[in-house]
């Protein structure tokens, strides 16, 4: 199914904002809209974004290549992407993800073996007062989780687990 | 003048058209500032930091608006404390520039930035392509550090054969990310399928589209590469660039006569023979510009192919064997005096203008017909109300209108879709008039779709009143671009008679930039009609009973018909380079030299007349055409100049009256182009030759010289309904076919494919096709099977069949077509 | 004191557009729509000498005064892509003051007469932009966006448009191309947006903050912002204090507070009482200012910084005190730069490559001195080369960290 007959009216809002002549505006909005579901963009879905908005697959990929928030690979459902930049690392941030590292029993890029939640270290995300911080992005979003310990964030790992079991049941 | 501009270069005064770069103005005073990014046939992008150079301003005081002047009177320059790339400034009056010549600091600023680009760049110059003809190798030698203070050990290691395509490979180390390939692509060719991937040191060229880099300009990027990163895999690895010679000469593809550069090298490889490695662009702002189209490039293979014929041959006991020169020609003499009266003489428009006129006159003397081996008409047209004299495509812009008719410009000659595209890029007004879609429309003003069948009904309606009329009408200049889509000879006549009419009736003729253009399936079609050759309708019966002197085509390999025509004429004299399904059928064979092992004229669909030089010594005992044709001459009993090509010329422009005043030496005069090319600053135009052979010369028109125009009524011709069970097929172009000089290209040999049929979804719903089936076409009493594609943009009822794919419809016809009953799985 | 920007700190649930008009909200708006001429509320910004907060400093006034009245239309883009590290200001603005910052935007696009006026947020801001989507819904349903606004004949819409993780779209021509839907790239300037911007459009691009400040200086006048903070540089500003303070978040203080005041008076000193030794101003674009008593009893204001041989920038002020050593802080910084660099010219995408490798192997002890004078040569080649200004921003910390902290550097590599 394509973007437009899968999210009909989302596509709609999203080519609304855009004078006509200037559609592949949308092209950035787009991209967000075809990672809901998988949390990456495949081929397909670039496809579909370069035939609605008059634009090449290899133009629409570009965009998919150049900003960190798209992604062409599947990875872990949610993606935990902890700050470590300058001001989070002097606030304890290396040592938070080394810790919650250990923790999980993965590497910085990997994923938990359940495929649930991938590590990632990020630069900065402006909460540089809420160290350690991270944000989980998902094909829901994006959602801030500030001045967290690791325990915290074990605790939010398991509530993640736990709805996406219920998701499946 | 007003819109000058005078400013000081290291210490030189130049004075230049107002919004020139400073780069470009260093460049017209022969100072190289060394680019990477920057191309003159590109918009700036300002990012290889490359240019860098001192920018001095004359002060001026705020309260008088009048330069501030020193001790001495002379204005005070206040200097930038930054360097600044002179590929983004533009001149401004009383400006003052210190290149690298003369300033040590825009000197370390450009040693900079070359030491910053050697950090990633591989040091495989000994193995690359580019090696010999690379920028960065030459500035590196001339200024680059003596020693890396970057560690060997961290220099970044990438993929070095990444196809982009069929065609094109990249190299990841040596890219540069100047982007030129990736601008050359969206801002000239305007099909952005290249593009970078990732970001900061990370970028890398990708293409996604399918297939690979799929655009018939991609071998260009190759040439505007500053580095060895894209290479074709036509020369990838072919040979070294100073092993090689360099011969001028003309694209045979299409009519648009691109100049080229024919790089040779005799090796081992191919028996100590001298071969042609690679075709380059050879520059001719006029006509090509700096490009060359794929096909172009790529396609050149045929003159070396296996069935080229190396020796005569006649026909003795019913098998063709070999001969002599003597034997055979005294052999085709005989044959042709003794049916002196029903002597024909078959010619393409692959052969050169000398060629053309000895056979013409050959023709004439013997009393017999001289016809044009060709399915597309109206040239006679494009002789009296065709371009002239300074035209060039590459000047109509705004005010200007340009129309293009049953001509798929894309798939036809791509070199004028990219000139025409340009121009409506410029703001001149495109109207495009096509029975489906093509890649023009989406740069066309006015879009005017039209029922196979009815182009000249189309045409027509442009006399009258409304938007599209009036812009036409009331255009400064106006060209007009017919094709053959969709038509034969009888219906391209037509056509071209609607179009000499509306360019007339609009007082678009006699003036440059103004008149007819035909977009003719061979390179010299156009100096054929000058030279007055004429297509018959009904070929076949012109062949019938005759003495047929055929050279340069293959109408038996074309079309049954014809092959079954020949089989009973009484006598047939074939001439050629390649074996061909006609030479099978010739009571004596004369082996022709190709266009790269001879010289001659080709006259463009523009009506430019460009000489051609050999490049290769001649494949076996061979001789050029026009020589063939006066010795067979002789041998009947009349004098022809065969000696030289030169000569044979001048006989020609003393009887044809568009050629008069023209001569070998003044089509080899050039004039100063922009931009500035392929000197030994490569890094500034790319590889492009620069054109020191000869620019051409137009032919004059019967408008142009003032003379009446007298047009013929245009016949209207006489529409087909096919029945019931039938479909009306039409004959289009493709860019690569299997034609004689593309077929043994075995690069383009993904491209070509297979041939396909096209229908109008609803036909195929009706038949029970889908995309992809196989189908069967009952075409001419033969049967085909070919794939089936389907295209909502034509109309129903109607089956497109590609041209040069051995499937023989040569004007439109009424075809029935069936689904192949489908193989169960 | 009483916060102009920040004033959900003074005004509970001023998020709530009703709390927001009780509070005087939208009546500057509704004065520039009814009673003023378009060129006579830029004026009144270009009076109030308010100056761009998202770190160049360029007047706003003067900015809106260079559109192009030849070309039309117009546009407004809010930069919301606040990236630089240690900058959390207008996420702040945004979330719990949100219609300050939007009746900015409606008064700025009503004074260069724009009619659509975009909000680029970074990525990361996907909450944020759901909040202003519905702040903007509430605003069209009362009539504050739409067509005829006030029964006047001026029609505006506001769209916000999330970015997707690149710093560099904080550089106002690259966020133009990323919003064209292009790779965020910068463009060569000139011409700047004023004059070609959105869709080649003159347009003008402002910082969430600066455009938060219009509305109070439309409502109380120029002569009243200017009361605040310095002849140079005056009004509030909000710092964003971050690094080895005991208490870092958000200040808004007049231009013109000393780095004592941020640091000690507010931010409550140093962890662990430890002592400062080195402040970042401006993110980790910041020249790095070695905090002696001088640099602490500097005013934070445009020109007082520049004294310290150092930029106020986006006034994000990163502390850092005696547990770190600048090679440490420099590899950090030169890492987000190497991750951020977009690549398009050269010296920025080559050197922050090559800085890289010399400041991880610095850091991590296996280099020699020769190899911190060869980040140094780099780091000084990029300057003044560059498109722009990250690479030149990249520089700042490695040339001032080696040249005001050599001790650092020693010490980190093998004699």
């Amino acid at each position: 199914m394509s973007l437009a007959e899968k999210y009909p009216k989302e596509v709609k809002q999203i080519l609304a904002k855009y004078p006509p002549e200037h559609k592949r505006s949308a092209v950035m909005p787009l991209l967000y809209l075809a990672q809901r579901e998988e949390g990456y963009v495949n081929k397909a879905a670039m496809q579909d974004i370069a035939s609605l908005l008059d634009l090449t697959e290899t133009e629409v990929a570009s965009i998919v290549g150049f900003y960190t928030l798209y992604h062409d690979k599947k990875e872990g459902k949610y993606r935990m992407q902890v700050c470590t930049d300058l001001p989070c690392a002097l606030r304890g941030a290396d040592q938070f993800l080394e810790n919650l590292c250990g923790n999980l029993g993965i590497k910085v890029g990997e994923t938990t073996p359940d495929g649930l939640v991938t590590i990632e270290a990020v630069m900065c995300l402006a909460a540089c007062d809420k160290a350690p911080m991270f944000q989980v992005q998902s094909g829901d979003g994006l959602e801030y989780h500030e001045n967290m310990t690791v325990d915290k964030t074990l605790e939010l790992i398991e509530t993640l687990r736990k709805s996406r079991q219920e998701v499946k049941e | 003048m007003a819109n000058e501009v005078t400013l000081t270069i290291d210490e030189r005064q130049v004075t230049v058209p107002a919004g020139t770069l400073v780069v470009d103005a260093a460049k017209k005073i022969g100072i190289d500032i060394p680019v990477f990014c920057y191309h003159p046939k590109m918009e700036p992008a300002g990012m290889c930091r490359m240019c860098l150079v001192e920018i001095g301003r004359p002060m001026i005081d705020r309260a008088t608006g009048q330069p501030v002047l020193d001790e001495n009177g002379q204005p005070k320059i206040s200097w930038m404390p930054k360097l600044e790339t002179a590929c983004t400034n533009k001149v401004e009056p009383g400006m003052v520039v210190k290149t690298q010549l003369t300033s040590a600091k825009a000197k370390d600023g450009q040693n900079a930035t070359v030491e910053f680009l050697l950090t990633s760049h591989p040091l495989d110059c000994p193995i690359c392509d580019k090696g010999g003809e690379c920028p960065l190798q030459n500035l590196t030698m001339a200024h680059g550090p003596g020693k890396s203070r970057f560690l060997y050990d961290d220099k970044i290691h990438l993929a070095k054969r990444v196809p982009l395509g069929d065609l094109i490979f990249l190299d990841r180390e040596r890219c540069i990310q100047c982007a030129r390939c990736v601008r050359f692509q969206s801002d000239v060719a305007s099909e952005p399928v290249i593009g970078f991937y990732n970001r900061g040191r990370s970028l890398e060229i990708v293409s996604f589209s399918d297939p690979g880099f799929d655009s018939v300009f991609s071998g260009n990027t190759s040439d505007v590469c500053p580095v060895g990163a894209l290479t074709t895999a036509d020369f990838r690895f072919g040979a070294r660039p100073w092993e090689l010679d360099a011969s001028a000469s003309i694209c045979t593809q299409c009519p648009v006569g691109c100049n080229v550069t024919l790089n040779t090298r005799r090796e081992a490889k191919a028996g100590g023979q001298i071969v042609i490695k690679r075709v380059m662009p050879r520059q001719n702002e006029q006509v090509n510009e700096i490009w060359l189209c794929d096909k172009g490039r790529f396609a050149y293979h045929y003159t070396e192919s296996e069935k080229r014929l190396t020796r005569p041959l006649v026909r003795k006991d019913d098998k063709l064997s070999r001969a002599s020169w003597s034997t055979a020609l005294t052999r085709a003499a005989e044959g042709l005096t003794a049916n002196k009266k029903n002597f024909v003489v078959l010619a393409s428009g692959r052969l050169a203008n000398e060629d053309l006129y000895n056979l013409k006159s050959l023709a004439e003397g013997m009393g017999g017909q001289a016809l044009l081996y060709s399915d597309m008409g109206g040239g006679e047209l494009t002789a009296l109300a065709g371009v002239s004299e300074g035209t060039n495509l590459g000047a109509l812009g705004k005010g200007d209108a340009v129309l293009v008719v049953a001509s798929d410009l894309y798939e036809e000659a791509p070199i004028w879709w990219l000139r025409v595209k340009q121009a409506a890029d410029r703001g001149a007004t495109l109207i495009v008039v096509n029975p489906r879609e093509t890649k023009l429309d989406k740069f066309a003003k006015f879009v005017i779709r039209y029922s196979y069948g009815d182009e000249v009904t189309a045409v027509e309606g442009l006399n009258g009143k409304g938007k599209i009329a009036e812009a036409f009408a009331q255009a400064r200049n106006a060209v007009v671009l017919f094709g053959s889509e969709g038509l034969g000879l009888e219906g391209s006549s037509a056509l071209a008679a609607a179009c000499a009419k509306l360019l007339s009736n609009t007082n678009h003729v006699g003036r440059p930039n103004n008149g007819l253009i035909g977009v003719w399936p061979r390179v010299n079609d156009q100096g054929a009609f000058e030279l007055g050759f004429q297509p018959v309708t009904d070929l076949a019966a012109e062949l019938k009973g005759k003495a047929v002197y055929i050279v340069a085509a293959d109408p038996a390999g074309d079309d049954p018909a014809l092959a079954k025509a020949l089989k009973s004429a009484k006598f047939v004299v074939v001439q050629d380079i390649l074996e061909t399904a006609t030479t099978e059928l010739a009571d004596v064979v004369l082996p022709a030299q190709a266009y790269t092992e001879r010289e001659g004229t080709y006259t463009s669909g523009e009506r430019r007349v460009q000489r051609f030089y050999p490049a290769v010594p001649p494949r076996g005992d061979i001789r050029p055409d026009f020589a063939i044709i006066a010795q067979l001459a002789r041998e009947m009993g009349y004098i022809l100049e065969g000696t030289s090509a030169s000569l044979v010329f001048d006989l020609l422009t003393e009887s044809v009256e568009s050629f008069r005043g023209l001569n070998y030496a003044k089509l080899a005069e050039v004039a100063e182009q922009w931009p500035i090319v392929g000197r030994n600053d490569l890094y500034y135009g790319g590889t492009t030759y620069e054109n020191k052979q000869g620019l051409g010369a137009h032919l004059s028109s019967a408008a142009g010289r003032g003379q009446a125009v007298k047009l013929p009524a245009v016949r209207s011709v006489k529409s087909l309904r096919p029945k019931e069970d039938e479909l009306l097929a039409v004959p289009v172009t493709r860019l690569y076919d299997m034609g004689v000089t593309v077929v043994d290209s075995e690069l383009l040999a993904n491209r070509i494919g297979e041939a396909t049929v096209v229908l109008h979804p609803s036909t195929a719903e009706k038949l029970g096709v889908e995309a992809g089936d196989v189908v069967k076409l009952n075409l001419n009493g033969g049967q085909a099977e070919v794939r089936a594609r389907i295209d909502e943009s034509i109309s129903a009822g109607v089956v497109l069949v590609p041209r040069s794919f051995g499937l023989a419809l040569r004007e439109p016809s009424a075809v029935g077509l069936k689904s192949r009953a489908k193989v169960k799985a | 004191m009483t916060h102009i920007l920040l004033r959900h700190r003074d005004i509970p649930d001023i998020h709530k557009l009703d709390v927001y008009q009780k509070n005087g909200g939208f009546a500057a708006f509704k004065k520039c729509v009814t009673e003023m001429k378009p060129e006579d509320v830029t004026n009144v910004v270009k009076a109030s000498v308010l100056r761009g907060r998202g770190g160049a400093g360029f007047p706003t006034g003067m900015k809106w005064s260079f559109m192009d009245r030849n070309n039309w239309p117009h546009y407004v883009v809010a930069n919301a892509d606040e990236s630089e590290p240690g900058t959390f200001k207008d996420r702040e603005i945004m979330e719990r003051n949100p219609f300050q910052f939007l009746e900015g935007v409606a008064i700025a696009s009503y004074a260069v007469g724009a009619n659509a006026a975009y909000v680029y947020l970074r990525g990361e801001f996907w909450q944020a932009a759901h909040f202003l989507d519905e702040r903007i819904a509430e605003m069209e349903e009362a009539g504050l966006l739409g067509e005829n606004i006030f029964g006047k004949d001026y029609s505006l819409k506001i769209y916000t448009h999330l970015g997707a993780g690149a710093y560099i779209c904080g550089e106002e021509t690259a966020m133009l191309e990323s919003l064209e839907g292009k790779l965020g790239q910068p463009r060569i300037r000139p011409p700047f947006p004023p004059s070609y911007g959105l869709y080649g459009k003159p347009t003008v691009v402002n910082n969430v903050e600066t455009l938060t400040n219009v509305p109070m200086i439309i409502a109380n006048g120029a002569e009243w912002y200017k009361s605040m903070g310095t002849a140079d540089s005056p009004g509030n500003k909000i710092f964003s204090l971050s690094g080895r303070v005991k208490q870092p978040g958000n200040y808004e203080l007049p231009l013109g507070t000393t780095f004592r005041e941020l640091i000690y008076g507010q931010g409550g000193g140093i962890i662990d009482d430890r002592p400062v030794r080195a402040i970042m101003a401006a993110g980790a674009s910041s020249s790095v200012i070695v905090a002696d008593d001088k640099a602490l009893d500097t005013p934070m204001d445009y020109a007082s910084v520049r004294t310290l041989g150092a930029d106020l920038g986006s006034a994000s002020v990163i502390v850092i005190d005696d547990t770190v050593s600048l090679d440490w802080v420099v590899n950090k910084t030169i890492h987000f730069f190497k991750h951020e660099s977009c690549g398009k010219c050269t010296p920025c995408r080559e050197g922050n490559y090559w800085m890289q490798h010399l400041t991880e192997r610095i850091h991590s002890g296996q280099s020699t001195q020769a190899d911190v004078d060869l980040l140094y040569t780099v780091a000084k080649q990029m300057q003044g080369k560059c498109l722009c200004a990250l690479g030149e921003f990249a520089t700042m910390a490695v040339v001032t960290g080696i040249e005001r902290f050599p001790n650092d550097f020693k010490s980190a590599v093998r004699s």
